[in-house]
């Protein structure tokens, strides 16, 4: 079985009055469906609103659905005996770098999610050192977070989730806080993580840019799943993105630009290099 | 009419046995209707800079002036410097208070002691300049999306009628779509009333896309004050202080290293595609 299979999974946001009566209900999430396999780096992109992030937080638990079935694992979330076995399959790692630190210094933040599970003392400081290395935070280990730039937090936070030896980490849009030193910072970490240490990375986003790396692409819109296919697949279709509030990567867009003016170059353009071969082939 | 920073320096801590300064000797005008954007990394002294600009923040050393009068004169008067030079903090939803939209944007212009009547006819307008639909006036804030929520925390400031809007990263956290809703209509308070922008932004693209002028800013210190053209020319110098040029510069560079006669200055996706267009059309 997949690492992480949804059916027909949908969420409804319930708003009630002070006595406690339904004003109004709110589907954020429509009857998604979809399998993540172990090892995946898989992007879900979607306009704000669109229902990402509520879906996202099914996959550790902290949503249970309204209707339908997620299984992490194997295991239904929706049976409250498997959540502490969840969680610590699927670590998350949320927007704002302030939010998610704890400890005073680096490494003791680090340890603080296996300290949790009851691992012991040696094997802790092993996972701290193992973690901030793959995150290359290694020689912050005795700083305080405070004096650490956005990116470089959100670096600990990941090494916080990692040290917990989860088989699968969801990023909810860990790089929208932070200046393009730090995005890079993060992405790269994420991306090591799943081709080094091959945990199954969920990366949440709306910078196009971070999405081309991936294995799969999901964008949702008004809950449901929109598109799904490979980066390539899925900007190549730059009008469809459009309609649904989104963008394509600039290179993207600037291919899609010439090949409108006339050129003869293929669809879903996603690096430069790409983009300079074809015009290449069109001298 | 403008702002103009003679040899200003800040110093948060005067007593430190270290000085750091945040600013250093900034020279800098802000041209009256002009469309600035302000970069620089984390840490550059950006968000100091523009804390001068409304008075926030008074320099260490240097001067500053607005319209001609020192801002730290006695008998200059603070608190009209700050209507006129409106600021958009980070992330500036956090900041609504009101229980309805309408209420919330009405406080600034109360404040400045204006009659309830005319603050509610300056929130009508600011609300209205800003493209907020007219049903969501009397909404609560909390019920609005993170796009309409900035548009709303816009307007709260754009109700006071300053003449120079400061933005700090306005367009963090939203989407593609809610970026370029604000952008374009930042750009028409710019075109349509004549208010002079500063905008700070983390995107190369964006501020390729709207400014007049890139003032880049690192350690403290001005580092370019010049167009996007000739600001973007100087890629090496701006990623070794942690900033990048927009994607379509290095795409130009890629091409034309291999041997296509491509403008290097091209910072829009449109320029580009002319620019490759001509380049390919010489050659047939």
């Amino acid at each position: 079985m997949s690492l992480i299979k949804t059916d027909k999974l949908s969420f409804d946001y319930i708003r009630r009055d002070e006595e406690g009566n339904v004003e109004a209900i709110v589907r954020a999430v429509d009857e998604v469906s979809l399998d993540i396999e172990q090892g995946d780096f898989i992007a879900i992109l979607g306009h704000n609103g669109s229902g990402k992030s509520t879906f996202s937080k099914h996959l550790n638990a902290i949503l249970m659905p309204t209707e339908g079935t997620v299984w992490v694992d194997g295991k239904d979330t929706g049976d409250s005996d498997n959540l502490w076995a969840i969680r610590e399959t699927a670590g998350m790692v949320f927007q704002n770098p302030d939010n998610q630190i704890i400890g005073q210094i680096v490494e003791e933040d680090v340890g603080f999610g296996p300290e949790n599970l009851g691992v012991e003392t040696k094997e802790i400081w092993q996972r701290v050192e193992e973690s901030l290395k793959a995150v290359g935070m290694w020689e912050y280990r005795k700083h305080s977070p405070n004096k650490l730039s956005g990116g470089q937090k959100q670096r600990v936070s990941i090494a916080g989730v990692l040290a917990m030896h989860p088989k699968c980490i969801v990023l909810d849009e860990p790089t929208a806080m932070l200046d393009p030193n730090g995005r890079y910072e993060v992405i790269r970490a994420a991306r090591a993580l799943n081709e080094v240490e091959k945990v199954t990375v969920i990366l949440i986003t709306h910078y196009m840019e971070e999405v081309i790396f991936a294995d799969k692409v999901f964008v949702m819109d008004k809950g449901h799943i929109a598109m799904q296919g490979t980066p390539r697949e899925i900007f190549s279709r730059v009008e469809e993105l459009k309609a649904i509030h989104l963008d394509v990567p600039q290179v993207t867009m600037l291919a899609h630009e010439l090949k409108k003016r006339g050129l003869n170059i293929p669809d879903g353009i996603l690096t430069t290099e790409e983009l300079v071969e074809a015009l290449k082939k069109i001298r | 009419m403008s702002l103009i920073f003679n040899h200003v320096s800040h110093q948060y801590d005067p007593d430190a046995a270290i000085p750091v300064l945040a600013l250093k000797d900034v020279n800098l005008k802000i041209e009256d209707g002009g469309f600035y954007g302000l970069i620089g990394h984390t840490g550059s002294g950006k968000s100091t800079l523009v804390q001068h600009m409304n008075g926030l923040l008074k320099p260490t050393a240097g001067e500053i002036y607005y319209e001609g009068r020192d801002i730290c004169d006695k008998d200059f008067d603070i608190k009209s410097l700050r209507h006129e030079v409106g600021l958009v903090f980070q992330y500036p939803e956090h900041q609504l208070f009101e229980a309805t939209v309408f209420e919330d944007v009405c406080f600034g212009p109360k404040n400045m002691g204006l009659s309830k009547k005319d603050a509610e006819l300056r929130a009508f307008e600011a609300l209205t300049q800003v493209g907020l639909d007219a049903e969501y006036f009397y909404a609560s804030p909390f019920e609005l999306s993170g796009g309409q929520k900035r548009r709303v925390a816009i307007a709260g400031v754009l109700a006071m009628k300053p003449k120079i809007l400061i933005l700090d990263e306005p367009t963090a956290g939203l989407d593609p779509k809610g970026r370029d809703d604000i952008l374009n209509q930042i750009k028409k308070l710019h075109d349509e009333q004549g208010i002079t922008i500063v905008l700070v932004s983390h995107s190369m693209e964006d501020v390729a896309n709207y400014v007049d002028t890139i003032i880049v800013m690192n350690k403290g210190e001005v580092m370019y004050n010049d167009s996007p053209k000739n600001v973007f020319t100087h890629v090496e110098e701006l990623e070794a202080i942690g900033l990048a040029a927009p994607s379509v510069t290095y795409i130009m560079r890629a091409l034309s290293a291999q041997g296509f006669d491509v403008d290097l200055t091209a910072t829009t996706t449109r320029e580009a595609a002319d620019t490759i267009i001509n380049a390919l059309s010489d050659r047939m």
